[in-house]
Formats: structure tokens, sequence, C-alpha cells
């Protein structure tokens, strides 16, 4: 398989503060339907961006560009500073393998079990089998699910599946992870569960990560909140700190309407994104 | 439904056939290179070979029991009942053996190619595939086209042999026809030429069962219902093809041995 970066490349591009995502005028349709209209944003190595708007704006469509899963019909996306558009398929896939992905329905492989699912990539990786037994415990009890490591997709509830699809995508340690709706459909407790895995994940392993929601809720958590290693619990920031690494950007029918901080926005005097966060 | 314009409708024919071109070049091509999923390769080839076993067998022991059958109404009145092995033998091994085993082992995995592969797509796994870095060319349609080819041409042999079976039990038990003589005209009446053509079709039923199924499964859309539609389509298009393939295939052999 093609090389993506080398590692030394890598970790160069991420000093010379090169962002891991870069959308630059992108633009998307769908038969007659224009989804995306010129996106351009960055995201920066160690941030989270939170990706609010409403139903159907393209957010999905977005984090699939991200991964080069879709192509933009114009304008470019650049992972780690390399266009997408000049890959071919084996250096995506090779690319691929620095990016983690959780899907809107989780997405497992149900035909096999939870311990094969998120060892799939290590497997692809051809990784000894000892060292995938020990990284795929590790990523269990990350998402404390360790116990359901021999359960098929089908036998777990929906808050488990979304748990098992965020070790899938931690497991290889990846430089950014995308979360597509990681709380859809759950209810509210079991999505502050994956709220504080997202949180956990941030702040104890430092990985930049774009995540679509719909709840206002989860994405004020993820800003007000931070993990606490000592207590190994999700808590408030003191004094009613803001994480300075969650940034947000919102998307309303097909374009950026915002792309700046947490202050940035509450205070915005937009009215129509005023009346959104109402 | 709407009814399409005569434009829009080539136009999506022609898609059609683009899109399936390209993803059998590229099924054919990934043989070729690494990385090959040797396990899935032979996974798929116990499911479609060991498990389409019964039913070809039924259906290659019968086809031959009522070629007999049929065969020896027709002979008797010309008084060449003897020759009833050598019209069941040419006939299995040249068209029904193949064509049957084709359409049968079609009805089961070409069916299951697409329900699969649907539900996966439907489902988001075949996405999920990747983005976890595995092309699902390389992982699900290579080792069932590998798979097809291989075991369609062996099912095919042993459907042949089931048909003769099942012709020799009718001719004997209820033709009382002499067993030696029954097979020894089936052996005399089959040539070289007869055995080629027979052992080449299965090769490309196959081919089009692993990647007609595949394709209807990987285009996908609309969730369950989707799933069921790219099902029939697929099931409808192979078996098909399969009789049209047979046709040219056999244009061809004629051409080729005269027979």
């Amino acid at each position: 398989m093609a090389e993506f970066l080398s590692e030394a490349t890598i970790k160069e591009r991420l000093d010379a503060g090169v962002p891991i995502v870069e959308f630059d005028h992108v633009s998307m349709r769908f038969d007659a339907n224009e989804v995306l209209r010129s996106v351009s944003f960055k995201v920066a190595h160690g941030e989270t961006r939170v990706i609010l708007g409403p139903a159907g704006v393209g957010k999905s469509v977005l984090m699939k560009l991200a991964n080069g899963l879709l192509m933009p019909d114009s304008g470019e996306v650049r992972v780690l500073g390399r266009s997408l558009n000049e890959m071919n398929e084996s250096e995506m896939f090779a690319m691929r393998a620095h990016v983690g992905m959780v899907f809107q329905e989780s997405a497992l492989f149900d035909s096999i079990n939870v311990e094969d699912n998120v060892a799939y990539r290590l497997e692809e990786e051809h990784v000894p089998p000892a060292e995938i037994h020990a990284r795929v415990v590790e990523a269990l009890q990350f998402v404390e699910l360790e116990k359901a490591i021999a359960k098929f997709p089908p036998e777990l509830s929906g808050g488990m599946r979304r748990r098992v699809s965020i070790a899938r995508a931690i497991v290889s340690r990846p430089q950014l992870i995308l979360y597509d709706s990681p709380t859809g459909g759950l209810d509210p407790i079991t999505s502050t569960t994956i709220i504080e895995l997202v949180v956990k994940q941030r702040d104890v392993s430092h990985t930049t990560s774009l995540l679509i929601t719909h709840r206002l809720q989860d994405a004020f958590t993820l800003a007000t909140h931070h993990f606490d290693q000592q207590t190994g619990h999700m808590e408030p920031i003191p004094d009613g700190g803001i994480d300075p690494g969650t940034k947000f950007l919102v998307i309303n029918e097909g374009r950026v309407v915002f792309d700046g901080t947490t202050q940035e926005l509450v205070r915005s005097d937009d009215p129509w994104l005023k009346a959104y966060l109402s | 439904m709407p009814l399409a314009s005569p434009e829009a409708l080539a136009k999506k024919i022609v898609s059609s056939v683009q899109e399936y071109s390209l993803l059998s070049a590229r099924a054919v091509a990934d043989l070729f290179s690494t990385p090959r999923y040797i396990a899935d390769t032979y996974t798929q080839m116990d499911s479609i070979g060991f498990g389409s076993l019964p039913i070809v067998i039924l259906t290659g022991f019968f086809t031959g029991c009522v070629l007999a059958l049929q065969a020896a109404v027709t002979l008797k009145e010309f008084g060449a009942v003897n020759m009833t092995g050598r019209l069941v033998s040419l006939s299995m091994v040249k068209e029904l053996g193949p064509v049957l085993t084709g359409l049968m082992v079609s009805g089961r995995n070409t069916s299951g190619m697409a329900s699969e592969l649907g539900s996966m797509k439907v489902s988001e796994q075949i996405d999920a595939m990747r983005a976890l870095g595995t092309d699902p060319v390389r992982k699900l349609v290579a080792p069932r086209l590998v798979a097809s080819v291989v075991m369609l041409f062996f099912l095919t042999i042993i459907a042949d042999a089931c048909g003769m079976a099942g012709g020799a039990a009718v001719s004997v038990i209820l033709l009382r026809l002499n067993a030696g003589a029954f097979l020894h005209s089936s052996y005399m009446a089959l040539q070289y030429g007869d055995i080629v053509e027979g052992l080449v079709k299965p090769l490309f039923s196959g081919f089009i069962i692993a990647t007609v199924g595949c394709y209807y499964g990987l285009k996908t859309t609309g969730g369950t219902r989707g799933v069921g539609q790219s099902t029939t389509q697929a099931v409808v298009v192979s078996s098909v093809f399969i009789i049209l393939v047979d046709f040219l295939v056999t244009q061809l052999m004629i051409g080729i041995f005269g027979r």
C-alpha cells in the first residue's frame, strides 16, 4: 500500500502548525440539491471542533469529505497539508489509517464480535495477534466495555454500540477522530456517557476531533467540562472556565454561518444564530 | 411512479454498464496485487461451493432422470432406445449441467451476495470499511469472484455426474436397459470439444454470479426496501446473463470444434 505521509513528515508538519484538516471553498451537490456551498475552515492540531446546524444541512457530508469517503465537486480538502484531490485510491486508504471515524449509526460489522470489530484495522495492518488483543482490551477499557468483548453487535444496546464504535476509532491511535452524531438517537443519560468519552479522549490523548451534534447541551458540555484523571470522571471546569481547544462551526443551508470560539458563539449578534441557540 | 424520459433512461443504462464494467475490472485487477484476502476466499468457497452442493446434486440427478424418460419415449419410436445414454450425456455435459448449475447457484448465491452487501451498504458498513482503510472491492468482491468461478467449475462436474447417474438409474430401473450399455454409449458419445464446452461455460457463469450480485449489493440505496429490490434485480439480471452468455459460448464452441 502507498504511503500517505511518513511519520517524520507528519511530526514536522504538526510542529510547523499545519492544520490537521482544511476545507478550502468546498462545494458539493447531489443532483439538483447543492448541499455545501463554498465551505472553508481549518482545524488546528489538538483542537476539538463541534459542528452544529439544523438537520439536513450537510454536516455528515462534510464529515465524509474530511475522510475522503466523498469527493467535492469543487474546492479542496486537505488532511495534514495534503490535498485529497491529488491522492490516488491507495494513498487515500493509507491516509485513513491516520483518521478514526465514529458513524451516526455506529456501522459495526454485525457478523463479527466486538473484539474483531475493534481489532479490524490492526488486523489489516498485520499487527501481531498478542499486541492486537492487548490494544483491543485497552480501547474497550477506555470506553468501559471490556466485558462485552465476546458479544456480537446485535446483542448490544444503542449506547454500547456507539461506545464500541469509539473504541474502534481510537484503537489505532489516529491523528484525527471524526464523530458523526455520536449521541444521535440516544437517551440523555447515555448521551452524557458518550460525551464524557469524547471529553476523556480529548483531555487524555489530546487527539484532534470533529464532532457533529444536534444537541446543544452536548456541545456546551464539551466546552465547559474537562476530564479529571484523578476522579476518573468528567467535571465542570472550575470558575466557569471554558476549554480553549473546543471551537464551533455552525452550518446552515450549506454555508458556514459561524466559525469561532465558545465565547464568540454565545456573544454573536447574528439573529439566525441567536434563534438557533435559544 | 413517474415515467423517465428516454434520454434519462439511456444515461442511466450507460452509467450502470460503466459502473458494472469498472467494478468487474477492479475486482479482476485486485487478484493480481496485494493484499489478498485468502481466508475470505476460502469462506466464500465453502459458502458458495459446499453450500450449493445439495441443490446442485438434486437438480442434476432429477434432470438426468427426466432426460432419460423423455428421450426414451421418442427413441423407442425409432427403435433406438439404446441411444438414451448418448442423449443424456451429451445434453447434460454440453448444456443442461452448466446452465442449470449456473441458474441454481445464481438463485442461491447472487441473491445472498446482493442482500449481504446491500445490507452492509445501507447500514454504512461499507463506508466504515473504507474509513478503516480497507478497499471493499478487494475485501468483498474479489474473494467472491474467485470462489464463484472455481466452485462453479467443480459444481458443474458434479451436476454432470449426477445427471448421468440419474439417467442411468431411470434407464436401468424403469426402462430395463443394460447399465453397461448405457454407460458405454454415454462415454462414447462425448468428444473433447463437448467437455471443453461444458467446462468453459461455468467459468463465465461464476463470473456473472459474483460480479452481478456484488454490483447490485454495492449500489443499494433506500434502506431495507432497497435491499429487497437489489436482490430481486440481481437474480433476474444474472439469470438472463447466464443464458445469454451460454448462447454466445455455444456459438463460439461450435465455431471452434464444429459441433
